[in-house]
């Protein structure tokens, strides 16, 4: 018998688990019509990659995941897919999100598995990509995707949560009653993949017919099965890990650190059914329970509308409203037209009668009660305080985010303050400042960047004028002295005017503004760089002008323009001739002087 | 007496000593960029909307370290702004100008892209390059990169721009204050 260690506050609330869990898990039966959220992970929404109209195979990939936290979606049920459009989505926001809509044909034909049979060979990097193709989140609530925790091997000790601690909800104490075995297998490929020194499965002891059933199939395996003292949370991961290992995750660090990693018993058995048997994540275990006729847990396909879950299980006539997920951390549902989400581990059908409304909140009264039963020992009062204020600084200073809004408090405080909406109220808009901080960052960083840019063009013109004027006042003198051969020195003095315009280029060229303080004075630079060339270049012109006056007039014009082409030509033909004949003196002339 | 002239002579050579160690100190050490400068710009929301008649927030916040503007310019900061202004800058809350621009909700442009006719006006005027396009094709705006400036409206010669608020999704849904319901009361409760 290993120890156990104890967390911090926590409550025992009524269990209410026996209504749903006595009777066996059934099938729910398959809806015509399923609506898939594009959004089953905790990131981006998946990307569809069907379009209306497709025939889908059970199982085949209809979005893939589009980023880090996303989730690959999976076709629950064969069929053609009729929408890919906003449905209701299982939210408290009420907000719609983009669905794919699957008219399932009847015949639940699947696509070709490929299971992944030689996965004690593969290494851990593959088994990830493997459960990443499969669309696995976490099942226990959270949808994070699984291949992500799977990435720290070897690993000290690998928990497995099977406490299933709130009130009303039974999914997992079936699953492991009846499916032990392939939990165990599931558990094996998980350990294999993080190189797990030791398994520790830890189930609350009131759940003695599910710890039977773990204790009988993971004794083949070796995996420890471990009763934990029934209290509420202890199926918070952190709290869990605290109770099996006595680890205290400290705030901002993840538990992988410390040489534990923590699964949901429903999410090992979903990747024991992706890698054994090639099954995506299209169906999950629903408690349905609460004020029904017969709560009961169904296996579901992802996508099954929610108000026909609920009818398998009879709500109450007086029922007024329906919670996913339990009594203490659950929302309550806007639409029961949405689709069943990979999140949604259980129904909670609500009744005045059976849940009287909670009354009016009063003024808190400092009575210490909520401190006590926090599980991760902050101060819901002061908390409390701050997020009434708007004070979210200071409510950060006291650690809000370490809260796992499990409503321990909420459910102690004698002025019933719904004290965890409060604390969502805070986070959400301490999240929604963050948002705009970084969007201001952005857009100081585009703005500087978009001023350097301007900078760096305008620098980049000038110099290219300046540029062209050198070239401009070569060529000039270049032609100059080619024309007239009157005076053997023009050569050497467009020389000189070019290689003056090409060093005031380079002297413009040399220093790009790094900075962009002075960039008007760089372009007033450039701009009298290029003035200076150009008046240089008049200057040769000007002295080519001085030096050729000597030659003979232009030939005036005639009256018919046939002629006059005629006459260019041959005025053309002569000047080539005579700039020939100049440039051979020239040479000559060069010759002699020195020899 | 000797003991007294050593005396203020060792006062005098230590504070000459302390004296040049501040002094190489304050020289080596010096901070070149004004913090407070950065802390401003900081605070303000970067829309490089030119409200407060200066060339984009970094001038407006020089113009806030100089003491040289009021605080009250900025109404994209909104009044939260100008409360976390008047408590770094040490000065009183000042309400925006009843005749100055008041803020507004937050927007983000939308080019009406039948109408557009390619004439780059709006992107040399979008200071954080958030319009993309190019002559004679059509344009349109980043949204993720929009600040709501309004400075595109203006140039647009065929007004195609228009400021659209963005819409409520699940990323930027945010929980409500909690608050008590109001409840239909039945009319028997009345009698």
């Amino acid at each position: 018998m290993m120890p156990l260690f104890d967390f911090p506050g926590g409550i025992h609330p009524p269990e209410n688990k026996a209504q749903s869990s006595a009777t066996p898990i059934r099938q729910a039966p398959l809806p015509p019509q399923l609506h898939v959220a594009l959004r089953q992970g905790m990131g981006n929404a998946a990307r569809p990659c069907v379009a209306v109209g497709d025939r889908v195979a059970k199982g085949q990939l209809i979005a893939s995941a589009d980023g880090r936290l996303s989730a690959a979606v999976h076709a629950p049920t064969s069929g053609v897919v009729t929408a890919i459009a906003p449905q209701p989505f299982a939210h408290p926001s009420g907000l719609p999100e983009l669905a794919i809509t699957l008219d399932s044909d009847g015949e639940e034909r699947w696509i070709e598995r490929q299971p992944l049979h030689d996965w004690p060979q593969r290494s851990g990097a593959e088994i990830r990509d493997f459960l990443a193709q499969m669309g696995i989140v976490g099942l226990g609530g959270a949808v994070f995707p699984s291949h992500l925790k799977l990435g720290v091997s070897p690993l000290e000790t690998l928990v497995i949560n099977g406490a299933e601690c709130e009130p009303y909800i039974s999914c997992d104490d079936r699953l492991m009653r009846e499916r032990a075995d392939a939990i165990c297998d599931g558990i094996a490929v998980t350990r294999h993949a993080l190189q797990a020194r030791q398994v520790l499965i830890g189930i609350e002891d009131n759940k003695p017919q599910a710890i039977a059933a773990m204790q009988a199939a993971a004794a083949a395996h070796g995996f420890g099965v471990v009763a934990v003292p029934t209290k509420y949370p202890s199926g918070g991961a952190k709290q869990l890990i605290r109770i099996l290992t006595g680890k205290a995750i400290p705030h901002g660090v993840r538990a992988t650190e410390h040489g534990v990693q923590c699964f949901n018993v429903a999410t090992v058995y979903a990747i024991g059914r992706a890698v054994l048997h090639g099954e995506p994540l299209i169906s999950r275990i629903v408690t349905l329970t609460g004020a029904v006729e017969a709560a009961a847990n169904v296996e579901a396909l992802i996508g099954t509308p929610l108000d026909q879950l609920l009818a398998l299980a009879r709500p109450h006539r007086d029922s007024h409203e329906v919670v996913m997920g339990g009594p203490l951390m659950g929302f309550t549902l806007p639409d029961l037209a949405a689709g069943l989400t990979k999140a949604g581990n259980c129904l909670l059908v609500k009744s005045p009668a059976l849940f009287p409304p909670r009354p009016q909140a009063q003024a808190c009264i400092r009575c210490g009660d909520c401190a006590s039963a926090c599980p991760v020992s902050l101060q819901p009062m002061d908390l409390f305080w701050f997020a009434k204020a708007k004070n979210f600084d200071k409510a950060q200073q006291w650690q809000l985010f370490d809260c796992i809004e499990c409503g321990a408090c909420s459910y102690v405080c004698p002025s019933q303050i719904p004290l965890v909406d409060y604390y969502r109220f805070a986070k959400s808009e301490i999240w929604a400042a963050e948002r705009d901080k970084n969007a201001a960052n952005l857009a100081r960083q585009r703005h500087e960047f978009r001023q350097f840019r301007l900078q760096r063009d305008k620098a980049e013109k000038a110099q290219r004028l300046a540029d062209k004027a050198a070239q401009a006042a070569a060529r000039q003198a270049a032609s100059h002295s080619a024309a007239a051969n009157v005076v053997p020195a023009d050569p050497k003095q467009a020389a000189i005017a070019a290689a003056m315009a090409r060093a005031a280029a380079q002297r413009e060229a040399a220093p790009l503004p790094e900075q962009h303080s002075s960039g008007l004075n760089d372009a007033k630079q450039a701009a009298i760089a290029a003035a200076m060339a150009r008046a240089a270049a008049r200057k040769a012109a000007a002295d080519q002008a001085k030096a050729a006056s000597g030659q003979p007039p232009a030939p005036p014009p005639t009256s018919s323009g046939l002629d006059d082409a005629k006459q260019a030509a041959i005025a053309a033909a002569m000047a080539r001739a005579a700039a020939r004949k100049a440039a051979a003196d020239d040479a000559r002339a060069n010759q002699q002087p020195d020899p | 007496m000797s003991q007294l002239l050593i005396a203020v002579a060792l006062m005098l050579l230590l504070a000459l000593l302390l004296g040049a160690i501040l002094g190489y100190a304050s020289v080596r050490f010096s901070v070149k960029a004004d913090p407070l400068l950065d802390k401003i710009d900081a605070i303000l929301p970067q829309t490089q909307c030119g409200q407060c008649n200066h060339p984009g927030c970094r001038p407006y916040a020089e113009a806030l370290a100089a003491g040289s503007d009021d605080i009250n310019k900025c109404p994209p900061g909104g009044e939260d702004g100008i409360r976390k202004l008047a408590e770094l800058l040490g000065v009183e809350f000042k309400p925006f100008g009843a005749d100055a621009p008041q803020p507004k909700a937050k927007a983000v442009a939308l080019i009406d892209e039948a109408t557009c006719i390619g004439c780059t006006l709006c992107i040399q005027a979008c200071p954080v390059d958030a319009i993309l396009g190019a002559a004679r094709q059509m344009h349109t705006v980043i949204a993720s990169e929009c600040t709501g400036c309004e400075l595109c409206l203006a140039p647009c010669p065929v007004d195609c721009i228009r400021m659209i608020p963005p819409g409520s999704e699940l990323t930027n849904w945010q929980w409500r204050y909690p608050t008590i319901p109001i409840r239909n009361v039945s009319s028997g409760a009345t009698r």
